[in-house]
């Protein structure tokens, strides 16, 4: 835990400047052309030298997206997004043969995620810990490769895997999500760059903790990344995402999909930790971050369980899901929320049951604050093949200040008798006793409001593995910062 | 150590302290009687800053400060702490984690070093002995579900961990059975020194059998309007407050 401790000091201490991941890396990149056509899915493509099977998947994407609309019914405002005015593909170009070890890799890039807190260096790393870290549209290393093999999984960037594992992608991808599941899924399907690509085989424990650290660094630039993640019977991972950018005032683009295969008596714990460049506090700049996440529990007794602590983005868009297909499988939902200032989010999750004596469980937590505005929505469905489905949804809201709001969307669709749902809501202020009751102890307000929040969270914090709560719940003091007083 | 002068405070518009006087020396205990609504919390909660309580006129100064220019916070690192009558539940928060925090956040507004990890178990682990709390209870969320007499006894705890320079007991009494009573009144004597003072507000002499105070004063209507020694609190006992009341018209 020391580590862990050192960075966490790290970020109090910067916590003075409210987004400490603002910074911009001065790097040569090699961009493609401005704009969004077939060519620029055909330069994506060539780039990562991708077999011809792919391209034409990506351009069928591409086809079926001309055709889609965006989607208006989150409750989220922003301007029309002009799709021809930024760049789909951004590199390093000391990335160009991507680099074999990390002495290969540009020092400038290892210096960049230092001081994002993430040290590539092996020795310095958190134990434990694998990293695959992308850079803008590139993964630029990817740590333990070797210690993982040994195992027989596979833990690279997709776009290695579409070299080294041709088949295995082919299988999978887009089995989950489907190209034309949604706008920004197919979008995501046309232009993805990178993402990780993870696979557990039969019976193996994954024996560290897997994660992807993305940074957005060019300007004018989206990020498309693209994962996903296999586990096969009796399979078990738990994979961690971080996510930041460089403070800009113009709004940027990050569209990702998920996909998880999870066959029989398999498990896959995902956790994000969500820290895009908010914007500032008059709402000018921050990501959009328009996700699509699901899981498929293929297999009976699957389990899978994402957890998720937002903070950042200007505008979030997200509801990752679980389909329970196999008998008894379980799916969890585990999400903070955190809105300031103007950010938007509108985040939930769908649970999709489809077997029998499938179960699963919502714990949202959503805290608004400044002029912001958060919104759960959540589908629970189950199946007529359903038989003795079981959901439990505990939906809770916390309120700072009087110019935020919360809503709760809830959708229910029960096709079996036997499916027992239950659906509990709360919406609470932090009392003004309760705070000066944590003041009168000597905690300053902000302390207070963060103490309290994090108490708030607890049960979802305790979600995240230990390596990351610490942080996160230092994260959620930076993001509420300024919200009171 | 503390000197109040013809305090006048309001609440939501209402005049609740009347030009209340009262001054304490270094490691005096004080208590406070008087019938209900007299303002006896009215005058904790001012002591401690809370918003909504407005000095409208008079001074506090304390240990040489003035008081009403620090914020609560500030007033808690400053050395003032309240046991409150109704302690509050903080719902997720594990009780050492709040301790943990409040500890370092005073010793760091002082301008101390913050207590590392096995120091701080070190301390609790003791208080917590002193007081007859289970470590079980530390683990749990502050006052959840705790019972009206643990609420009271971790109020105390608290008290020992941050070992301020003034402790404002409110009706710490109230609720508690002989041997939680005992146990409080013997953490409020070990506190005592000359660095160490106390304000008890309490309706019950049998309190003041264990934690023998310097000074009795009872409050009515906003004011001081007796003080004596330990004595008057025996004759409060006997008589009730109206006596006095009219003794001191
Ligand atoms: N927000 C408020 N607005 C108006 N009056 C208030 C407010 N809060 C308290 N009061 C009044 O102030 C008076 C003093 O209250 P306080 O709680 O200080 O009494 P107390 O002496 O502590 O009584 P007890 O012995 O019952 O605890 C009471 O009459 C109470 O009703
Ligand atoms: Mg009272």
């Amino acid at each position: 835990m020391s580590q862990v401790d050192e960075k966490v000091e790290d970020l109090q201490d910067n916590a003075g400047d409210k987004y400490k991941y603002g910074f911009v890396t001065d790097i040569e990149t090699e961009k493609a052309p401005k704009g969004l056509s077939r060519e620029t899915v055909r330069f994506i493509s060539a780039k990562k030298n991708e077999p011809e099977w792919m391209l034409e998947w990506r351009l069928e994407a591409f086809e079926r997206w001309l055709q889609m609309e965006e989607p208006t019914w989150p409750k989220v405002t922003y301007p029309e997004i002009d799709f021809q005015d930024a760049y789909y593909y951004a590199a390093p170009k000391s990335n160009d043969d991507r680099p074999k070890s990390l002495d290969e890799v540009d020092p400038e890039l290892l210096r960049t995620y230092e001081k994002l807190g993430i040290p590539l260096i092996e020795q310095q790393m958190l134990a434990g810990v694998a990293v695959d870290a992308v850079f803008d549209s590139v993964s630029v290393v990817t740590t333990f490769k070797e210690r993982l093999a040994e195992d027989g999984v596979i833990f690279c960037p997709i776009s290695e895997a579409l070299q080294s594992h041709p088949e295995l992608v082919r299988k999978y991808l887009g089995t989950v999500v489907p190209q034309s599941d949604n706008f920004y899924a197919a979008l995501n399907s046309a232009v993805f760059s990178d993402g990780s690509c993870v696979y557990i085989p039969k019976g193996v424990r994954c024996p560290m903790e897997l994660s992807t650290y993305f940074r957005i660094n060019e300007a004018e630039t989206g990020q498309f990344e693209r994962t996903l993640i296999i586990a096969e019977e009796g399979a078990y991972c738990s994979y961690l995402e971080g996510c930041t950018a460089p403070q800009r005032d113009e709004n940027q683009l990050h569209a990702a999909v998920v996909e998880l295969v999870i066959l029989k008596d398999a498990e896959i714990k995902y956790s994000t930790v969500q820290n895009w460049y908010p914007g500032n506090a008059d709402g000018e700049g921050g990501i959009y971050n328009f996700v699509t996440k699901r899981a498929d529990c293929r297999g009976d007794n699957a389990k899978v369980s994402w957890t998720q602590v937002e903070t950042g983005s200007a505008v979030t868009w997200k509801y990752p899901s679980c389909i329970l297909r196999g008998d008894n499988s379980v799916g969890e939902f585990y999400s903070i929320a955190i809105t300031n200032n103007h950010q938007q989010a509108d985040t939930g999750t769908k649970m999709i049951h489809l077997g029998k004596n499938t179960s699963s469980r919502i714990i949202s937590k959503g805290i608004s604050a400044g002029k912001s505005q958060s919104t759960y929505r959540g589908l629970v469905s189950a199946h007529k093949r359903a038989a003795n489905a079981r959901n439990y949804t505990q939906c809770d809201s916390l309120l700072i200040g009087d110019t935020c709001g919360a809503h709760t969307v809830p959708y229910i669709e029960v096709n079996n008798p036997s499916v027992m749902i239950e659906h509990e809501a709360t919406t609470s202020k932090i009392s003004e006793e309760q705070l000066f009751y944590t003041r009168q102890r000597g905690i300053d307000e902000e302390a207070a409001v963060a103490l309290i929040v994090n108490g708030f969270c607890r049960e979802v914090m305790q979600q995240l593995p230990m390596e990351f709560a610490v942080e996160a719940q230092k994260l959620v003091a930076i993001s509420l910062e300024g919200s009171v007083g | 150590m503390l000197e109040v002068r013809n305090l006048h405070a309001s609440v939501g518009g209402t005049e609740i302290l009347k030009g209340l006087n009262l001054t304490m020396k270094p490691g005096e205990v004080h208590a406070i009687m008087g019938p209900n609504g007299a303002g006896k919390s009215t005058l904790a909660y001012v002591l401690a800053g809370r918003d909504g309580y407005d000095v409208t006129e008079g001074s506090i100064s304390f240990c040489g400060q003035d008081l009403c220019k620090l914020n609560v916070d500030e007033r808690a690192a400053a050395g003032v702490f309240l046991a409150f009558q109704y302690p509050l539940e903080i719902p997720g928060v594990p009780t050492m984690t709040f301790l943990r925090t409040a500890v370092n956040a005073q010793r760091k507004a002082r301008g101390e070093k913050e207590m590392d990890a096995p120091s701080f178990l070190r301390l609790i682990r003791e208080k917590s002995k002193m007081f007859k709390v289970e470590d079980k209870m530390l683990k749990r969320p502050l006052n959840v579900g705790f019972s009206g007499g643990e609420k009271k006894r971790m109020e105390v705890l608290q008290m020992a961990a941050l070992e301020p320079k003034l402790a404002i007991l409110d009706e710490t009494d109230s609720g508690l059975d002989i041997d939680s009573l005992r146990i409080v009144a013997e953490g409020v004597n070990a506190l005592r020194s000359p660095d160490h003072s106390a304000l008890v507000i309490t309706h019950y002499q049998r309190l003041l059998d264990y934690i023998v105070p310097d000074v009795v004063h009872v409050l009515a209507d906003g004011r001081i309007v007796k003080s004596g020694d330990k004595t008057l609190a025996l004759e409060l006992e006997e008589h009730g407050y109206e006596a006095i009341a009219t003794d001191a018209a």
